[in-house]
């Protein structure tokens, strides 16, 4: 069965069957990578893409319910990683081993995009979905900062 | 030293060879790197340099977060002098390195070891580098090689000045009559620095580092796999029949054990099912019939392992002796042993020590282990989840029963390792999927395959009994601690050989039956034996009517890493017992990993319990150190790596097998329960000695926390998870 994803603004004619997961599309179907698999069961956020402005754990929504909606990962933020969000992560050295980045990098770009200067509560809620092995968390929670910063300059 | 050949000799061309074997479109975009400098120059088999005085260095360890990437390059650029921002990083050739007699010594990433013991080689490869492009110009120029300065890139003689890349190709053909020594602390320039830029950071803000789950070979399929669920138990059969028909699946294939009892990376009894998607893999996977023996595991259980601990700890257990020593060389020579308990025993004033417990833990990287293997006629190319590229392709040489010429073990980033990536068969699971279907095949492991067949951090259980003196400090130590059979190192370390010089010394051992799979983790040994030496410490210190961080002043006396650890901790931290109030502070101390590593943590605790880490303080001694930015960068991740196994850990074993196997059952440290503060103070002692940074602040986070707790509260935490402890 054949659907269209828009994803990053652009269609993709998929060929999967109605369950297959979205997170699978994304990587495997339209060949994006950069969204990780963690857990497949919504607990770790490696996953995390923005579909229609909310950040979402594809792992666990079947592709189909994305049909008609704009799905933006990671591949999607910026042309030239120079994201305020990206730009920030760069700049307080934030990735280790990286895995979870993408998944947390878009969690805190749809927070941002709801609140331009989150409160360090905010941030413990809006990135509590997300785990990262690392403990990569202290840098992570001042980088979001940095980037509010950045995006009001 | 190490025997390191830096001629020419095994040298290939680089431009087919730097990114590990021949390009076939795979998904790979930082490999095509090196093929981008084609016109750069091999000076040796650590380094290119391109036309436009581009340098390209090899790691041939394993990036898994902990900064290798950078952490290599860095050690060459200083000999070469080379500035940073001319440095780019290239992935080892496996293949290479196997069949040129170990090109670059050893792949194996772990230990802490990159910088703290492989430094001298590497280092050397970029002085032979820069010596002989010294060479180079001193030819050309015809001036002697005395008056040819290597700064930043640049060669200079009077009025002479050529880039490093100008003269590469000349550097090339120069043998040097004698290898270079290699830099002094005094004289590094780019080692020890604040500000160098990790080499690996924006790949990973734009998603496209690329892990071993990342890479797709035309026509390739996908595999779930399951192994007996009971550890050590063997497949019967499975009824393929039964899922034949469902969508995408080609196929389900018997892995077969070899050996016995299976350890490491040896590959376990396994079914593993094929299918078009992973998704669909692991949908008919979950409904396969397989009927499995379970073997001896199936009776075991964390209650009967913890029964059994117990009734070890009774009676007396096997004497231990204090070889390996400790940073400081404190060593207990001239003790006897034997002497010990009867001088306890007639003591009037005898400490009796409760016990301690820790559980089992498991390694969950973010990344699940991964492999894709294309096993053909004529070659076989493999990426996975490997802490060392040279011993996975030789596994993979050997079980195909082929050539190591003809197997490329491509590295990839991984998504984190913590040692796991010793003890993973996943790289044989996948090329034996892909010899026996004829087709290239990623085998990905959920996370509940993960978790239930990772190689676990072993449980410990401890406890002691001690006599104290007149002035309240300990005169004789007898120290019990129970692990499992597979490893039983790991609940020795840091016991018989701790810092405390206690006269009267010793330390005895007992095991418990296990079946789980036990592996290399981020300081196994030191992050469980921590809590309890460093409990017990305080413990005696109470008894004693001591301080707790005078007692261990007073108890490492006249070893001087250890007492600058210990003064910095005591002048910097804001030290105090008498906090009130549901307050606390708590400090440990342990080494792991040639470093000294200092926790100092505040806690508040409420009415109804709940404990609130307000602060976390770190103290480390690691000798030197190279990077302050990955050291910094290390010392909050193994904080937050055992922070969370304080708070949530443990895995449960029930029936044989463990039942919490993904992170609901098995919770994480999140971002809300990040400590707000988190500080790391480098405090090195900078003499000849280099000690390892990815694991040491990780051990005296525990007993920290739990010394803060009982200054709080009155009330020891003697197991973890915290989680499940009621206060
Ligand atoms: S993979 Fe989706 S939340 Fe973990
Ligand atoms: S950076 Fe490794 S899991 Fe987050």
């Amino acid at each position: 069965m054949a659907i269209t994803l828009n994803i990053n603004g652009r269609d993709y004619a998929i060929d999967a069957d109605p369950q297959m997961p979205l997170l699978w599309a994304i990587r495997d179907k339209a060949g994006l990578t950069g969204t990780k698999f963690g857990c497949g069961i919504a607990q770790c956020g490696a996953c995390t893409v923005i579909v229609d402005g909310n950040a979402v754990r594809s792992c666990n929504v079947p592709a189909a319910t994305a049909v008609g909606k704009a799905v933006r990962t990671i591949e999607g933020v910026s042309e030239q990683n120079d994201h305020p969000v990206q730009l920030a992560w760069q700049e307080l050295t934030v990735p280790q081993c990286g895995y979870c980045q993408s998944g947390q990098i878009m969690s805190a770009v749809a927070l941002l995009e709801k609140s331009a200067d989150p409160s360090d509560n905010e941030i413990d809620s809006a990135m509590a979905g997300n785990i990262c092995r690392c403990g990569t968390y202290p840098r992570i929670r001042a980088a979001i900062h940095r980037a509010a910063e950045l995006s009001k300059a | 030293m190490n025997k390191m050949n830096f001629s020419r000799r095994n040298f290939l061309k680089v431009s087919a060879s730097a990114a590990g074997g021949l390009m076939l479109g795979f998904h790979l975009p930082q490999a095509a790197e090196a093929g981008a400098h084609g016109a750069a120059v091999e000076i040796n088999a650590w380094l290119t340099i391109d036309p436009n005085n581009i340098v390209s260095i090899v790691t041939p360890q394993t990036e898994m977060g902990q900064g290798a990437f950078t952490a290599v390059p860095m050690m060459i650029a200083e000999e070469l002098d080379i500035p940073w921002e001319n440095v780019r990083h290239v992935f080892a050739d496996a293949n290479r390195h196997v069949n040129n007699n170990n090109l670059y010594t050893t792949t194996s990433t772990g230990g802490s070891t990159t910088v703290s013991r492989r430094h001298p080689y590497m280092m050397q490869a970029g002085a032979s580098a820069r010596e002989r492009l010294r060479v180079a110009a001193a030819t050309k120029w015809g001036v002697p090689v005395e008056q040819v300065t290597a700064k930043q890139g640049v060669l200079t003689a009077g009025a002479n000045s050529a880039t490093y890349g100008e003269l590469a190709a000349d550097a090339v053909n120069v043998t040097l009559a004698e290898e270079p020594k290699i830099k002094a602390y005094k004289d590094w320039w780019l080692l020890g620095k604040e500000d160098v830029k990790r080499l690996d950071i924006p790949l990973k803000t734009s998603g496209t580092a690329t892990y071993p789950i990342d890479v797709t070979v035309p026509g390739m399929v996908h595999a779930a796999v399951q192994s007996c669920p009971v550890p050590e138990g063997k497949l019967v059969s499975f009824d393929f029949e039964a899922i034949k028909g469902m969508p995408g699946v080609i196929a389900a294939v018997e892995l077969k054990q070899v050996k016995d009892v299976p350890a490491f990376t040896d590959l376990r009894s396994a079914v593993a099912v094929v299918a078009d998607e992973w998704y669909q893999a692991k949908n008919a996977l979950a409904v396969l019939p397989i009927v499995w023996d379970l073997g001896r595991g199936a009776s075991i259980s964390s209650e009967s392992q913890n029964a059994e601990a117990l009734q070890l700890l009774a009676g007396p257990g096997t004497l231990v002796l204090n070889q390996d020593g400790n940073i400081g060389k404190n060593l207990d020579k001239g003790v006897n042993h034997d002497a010990v308990p009867g001088i306890i025993a007639a003591s009037s004033k005898v400490v009796q020590g409760e016990v301690y417990h820790r559980p089992f833990e498991t390694h969950a990287t973010m990344m699940p282990p991964c492999a894709v293997a294309d096993v053909k006629a004529d070659r076989a190319d493999v990426w996975t989840f490997t802490q060392d590229i040279a011993r996975s392709l030789n596994e993979v040489a050997d079980q195909l029963g082929r050539d190591t010429k003809s197997v490329f073990l491509h590295q990839t980033y991984l998504g984190g390792g913590f040692g796991g990536g010793y003890n993973m068969d996943v790289h044989r699971q996948a090329t034996a999927i892909s010899a026996e279907i004829g087709r290239p095949v990623k085998v990905i492991r959920s996370r509940e395959e993960d978790i239930a067949q990772d190689s676990q951090r072993p449980p410990v259980w401890g406890t002691y009994k001690a006599a104290l003196g007149d002035d309240g400090l300990p005169v004789a130590l007898v120290t019990h601690f129970v692990g499992e059979e597979k490893m039983p190192a790991f609940s020795q370390r840091g016991v018989a050989n701790m810092p405390y010089l206690v006269p009267n010394r010793r330390h005895e051992y007992s095991a418990v039956q296990n079946h789980i799979p036990i592996g290399y983790h981020r300081a196994p040994g030191a992050n469980h034996n921590g809590f309890i030496v460093e409990q017990m410490v305080d413990e005696l210190a109470q008894a004693g009517g001591w301080d707790p961080l005078e007692w261990r002043l007073k108890m490492t006396e006249g070893n001087e890493p250890w007492q600058r650890i210990l003064l910095a901790m005591k002048e910097k931290s804001g030290w105090r017992t008498d906090m009130g109030s549901g307050e606390g502070m708590g400090c440990a101390v342990v080494e792991s990993h040639g470093t000294i590593a200092g926790c100092v943590a505040t806690v508040s605790v409420s009415r109804r319990g709940q404990i609130y880490i307000d602060k976390l303080d770190y103290y480390i001694n690691s000798g030197y150190v190279i990077s302050p930015l990955t050291a910094r960068e290390q010392a909050e991740s193994s904080a937050i790596w055992e922070l969370s196994h304080t708070i949530f850990g443990g895995l449960v074993v029930r029936d044989g097998r463990i039942v919490n196997t993904n992170f609901d059952s098995y919770p994480m440290a999140r971002m809300p329960d990040t400590p707000p503060e988190i500080q790391v103070h480098l405090e090195n002692s900078e003499d000849q000695w280099w000690g390892g940074l990815g694991e040491p602040t990780g051990p005296p986070t525990p007993p920290a926390i739990a010394n803060a707790v009982f200054y709080a509260t009155g009330k020891r935490i003697r197991v973890t998870p915290l989680s499940k402890v009621a206060l």
